[in-house]
């Protein structure tokens, strides 16, 4: 098993943070896994994405360019890597954000409006854990509870009051029927 | 075994260099590297060592020089035109025989260039560092636990051998997070007795020097030294062999080029293609022997490299041009893909 | 037989390489007999320059560094850093210190390092020959200024107390002289001081020492010494420019 995921967004939409707590998971799980930023000037408001391998045997090179797993958070990042997704793949939008229809028949589409649930529920800025907790529903390679543990390696020790919060958001996305 | 842990590669190369008794490091920032700075700024002051940020990285290095000369394990760290101004540094290193840890995380070049990742500074790494006749140990991390065991292993050979050893690495080495042991092993500890920190006192006095105005005694201390290279030629040339038992193609590449090629080897045997790779990991001293020996048993060679073209002269050399070595690369922060190596694999093949 | 004069213990017995009346010696000496009555030789660092003085090194008798052109300051901030209880002092020029090294004078001071700095003024790079310095005086001729400096082509010269009096972190600024024998001796008292607010800890110590070079100025040993008191003094004013720590 070797599963390629490309998380992307706009910076400060916490893609670089989803991709480590996914790579966290696959450590605790015993596989193996890489994760590896886009890097640039663009500190917030820019576009970024991280890639994440996480396999059953060693992991060649770090970067996915076409992702068995595409998160995208904004319409920019759907625009530049839908058409890169692998065929059997799966994308995830936020369609609060993203209001056109995707059009591709050969991959699993998944519209959760992440932004929108987090708003509701007062978890702003956990958009991109929810969709990460949706992501998790869909497939087996990573579990609900892998995630939860692997938060408390990635959440910094003067965070610690927001576990919780993440946690939930992680429940909210893997309970979204879309 | 210590539980593995994730972390980037900048900040496990730094973890890495307190845990081998680095307590002296100046920097200057530049992306892709800053990592490094910021992480030593963070933990140099609680375990009492020193964190400076310098006016400059020409005066970064040259306060490694100072604090090389007293015996102490000292580093800095740049990115390939920080690195540039460090020239200078590197070439009295040299000429002083100080060992130092300097660790280039290159981007593009020439000029400004980008910040994107790079392995375009492979000719100033292993032929033209500074000025004068001098080299330095070459190690290319293809992994975060390379990064780590790098500067381990780096220090050591630097005092082994009075030099400096630089880890070159790229933006993709230092930015990646994977998980990382960081047991890493003995630090080892060699004669200390040259140093100059002030102990005249005690002892006759010692001078770190690099000025010889009669040019037969400074012909004397560079055949000395270039003896000492010759012994590491010998020793100290690490590679890493994948596929290569019944391999036809032999692909040479090392640090994320070497990371791509393994993906396009393994796509290419399951299309019933004998490829194989040599990864050198001294760029310098170059695994001259496995190539030559390779190129009596395989039909061609592909450079994979991110720059335009200098890994692959290297490799010509090494084997003597006895096969065809054919280039497979991309330049100014770009990366090869799967299908750009794999391309180049059946074209070597001569399969299209 | 009583000694009336003897050579100071932090002097080796090398014989200096300097041009007759070259006050580089006289300099030197100072150092040295700083060092010895400080009782400091057996754990100093000298750092040698890019200059006339570059082998200095081989006349101070303790542990020393040849630097590269202009970073003696950064080689001391790592000698300093690494190893806080030697006295470390670099012994520049002044094309070295206040040309293409002034990143590293100037930071070296504004970080409060705590090392001494022998600055050698004398306004002319002598080692390759007399050429322009950044504190050749206006209309000074050189090699590189065969008309005299001009200030509206090549700007003016550095007053380098002066403009290090403005940084915080320094702790100890004085220029002095060594063109009669009163001024030699505030010399020793200065380079003493510097030496001094090291051992005590107090930081950043220069002292600027307007000097002579008379085989590039193309004057007698005596003439030089009247031309640096004629043409130097009035543009380079002697005295304290700096003492955080005076009462």
């Amino acid at each position: 098993m070797t599963k390629q995921i490309l998380i992307a967004g706009f910076g400060g939409q916490g893609v670089l943070f989803a991709g480590k707590l996914l790579a966290y998971e696959g450590l605790l799980d015993g596989k193996e896994v890489s994760w590896l930023p886009s890097y640039g000037p663009e500190m917030r408001g820019g576009t970024a994405n991280c890639s994440v391998t996480v396999s059953d045997a060693p992991i060649g090179s770090p970067i996915v360019a076409n992702p068995d797993i595409l998160i995208a958070m904004n319409k920019p990042s759907l625009d530049k890597y839908l058409n890169e997704t692998r065929t059997g793949g799966q994308i995830f939008y936020d369609s609060s954000l993203i209001e056109e229809k995707v059009e591709r028949n050969d991959v699993e589409i998944y519209p959760i409006p992440a932004t929108r649930i987090a708003d509701d529920e007062g978890l702003k800025t956990l958009a991109n854990i929810i969709m990460l907790g949706n992501m998790i529903a869909k497939n087996d390679f990573v579990t609900l509870d892998g995630a939860k543990k692997a938060l408390t390696k990635v959440v910094s020790e003067r965070h610690k009051d927001l576990l919780d919060f993440n946690a939930q958001a992680l429940t909210l996305g893997f309970e979204y029927k879309n | 075994m210590a539980e593995k842990v994730l972390m980037k590669g900048n900040e496990a190369l730094a973890e890495a260099a307190i845990m081998a008794g680095c307590r002296h490091y100046f920097g200057y920032p530049i992306t892709p590297q800053t990592e490094v700075a910021a992480y030593m700024a963070k933990r140099m002051p609680k375990i009492g060592g020193v964190f400076l940020q310098a006016e400059s990285e020409i005066a970064a290095i040259n306060m490694v020089i100072g604090a090389a000369s007293t015996g102490k394990r000292a580093m800095t760290s740049s990115s390939s035109p920080g690195i540039a101004l460090k020239s200078e540094g590197l070439s009295y290193l040299a000429g002083c025989d100080l060992p130092a840890l300097i660790v280039n995380v290159q981007r593009g070049g020439p000029g400004l260039g980008g910040i994107q990742p790079s392995q375009s500074d492979y000719f100033h790494a292993t032929r033209g560092a500074g000025h004068g006749d001098f080299h330095m140990i070459v190690l290319a991390p293809s992994s975060v636990q390379e990064m780590a065991s790098f500067v381990f292993k780096g220090f050591n050979l630097a005092e082994k051998y009075r030099m400096t050893t630089m880890i070159l690495a790229d933006g993709t080495m230092g930015q990646m997070m994977e998980p990382v042991s960081l047991e890493m092993g003995e630090i080892e500890s060699y004669d200390k007795s040259w140093c100059a920190c002030g102990g005249s006192g005690e002892r006759p006095r010692n001078i770190v020097n690099s000025l010889f105005l009669k040019a037969e005694e400074l012909e004397y201390f560079n055949i000395k030294r270039y003896e000492k290279y010759a012994e590491i030629e010998k020793n100290e040339a690490m590679y890493e062999e994948y596929m290569m038992e019944d391999a036809e193609i032999c692909i040479a590449a090392f640090g994320i080029a070497a990371r791509v090629s393994k993906n396009a080897i393994d796509e290419a045997r399951k299309m019933g293609i004998k490829v194989g790779m040599i990864r050198p990991i001294t760029l310098w001293p170059f695994p001259k022997a496995v190539f030559n020996a390779a190129a009596d048993k395989v039909k061609a060679f592909v450079s994979v490299e991110l720059s335009m073209g200098q890994l692959i002269e290297d490799v010509e050399l090494a084997t003597r041009c006895k096969k065809p070595v054919l280039l497979c690369n991309r330049s100014g922060g770009m990366i090869p893909t799967l299908e750009d190596v794999l391309n180049k694999i059946k074209e070597a093949g001569g399969i299209n | 037989m009583a000694t009336v004069f003897k050579k100071p213990e932090a002097l080796t017995d090398a014989v200096f390489h300097y041009c007759p009346g070259c006050t580089h010696g006289i300099v030197h000496r100072l150092v040295a007999e700083v060092l010895d009555e400080l009782g400091v030789r057996g754990k100093a660092v000298a750092i040698a320059s890019v200059g006339c003085s570059v082998f200095s090194y081989n006349y101070f008798n303790c542990d020393a560094i040849q630097a590269a052109h202009g970073r003696a300051p950064a080689v001391a901030t790592g000698v300093k850093r690494a190893c806080p209880e030697s006295i470390v002092f670099t012994y520049q020029g002044d094309g070295d210190l206040a040309a293409i090294g002034t990143a590293e004078t100037v930071h070296s001071a504004a970080r409060g390092e705590n090392i001494t700095v022998i600055f050698i003024n004398n306004a002319i790079y002598g080692m390759t020959g007399g050429q322009m310095a950044p504190t050749s005086l206006p209309g000074q001729i050189t090699q590189t200024s065969p008309y005299g400096r001009d200030v509206n082509t090549v700007g003016f010269p550095v007053k380098v107390c002066e403009m290090l009096s403005q940084i915080d972190g320094a702790t100890y600024l004085e220029r002095v002289a060594v063109n009669n024998v009163k001024n030699v001796k505030a010399a020793k008292q200065a380079i003493k001081k510097a030496f001094q607010n090291q051992i005590d800890g107090k930081g950043f110590s220069l002292v600027e020492v307007l000097s002579t070079c008379p085989t590039n100025w193309g004057l007698t040993p005596e003439k030089a010494l009247t031309w640096l008191e004629e043409n130097m003094l009035p543009y380079y004013p002697l005295g304290v420019y700096k003492d955080k720590y005076a009462e």
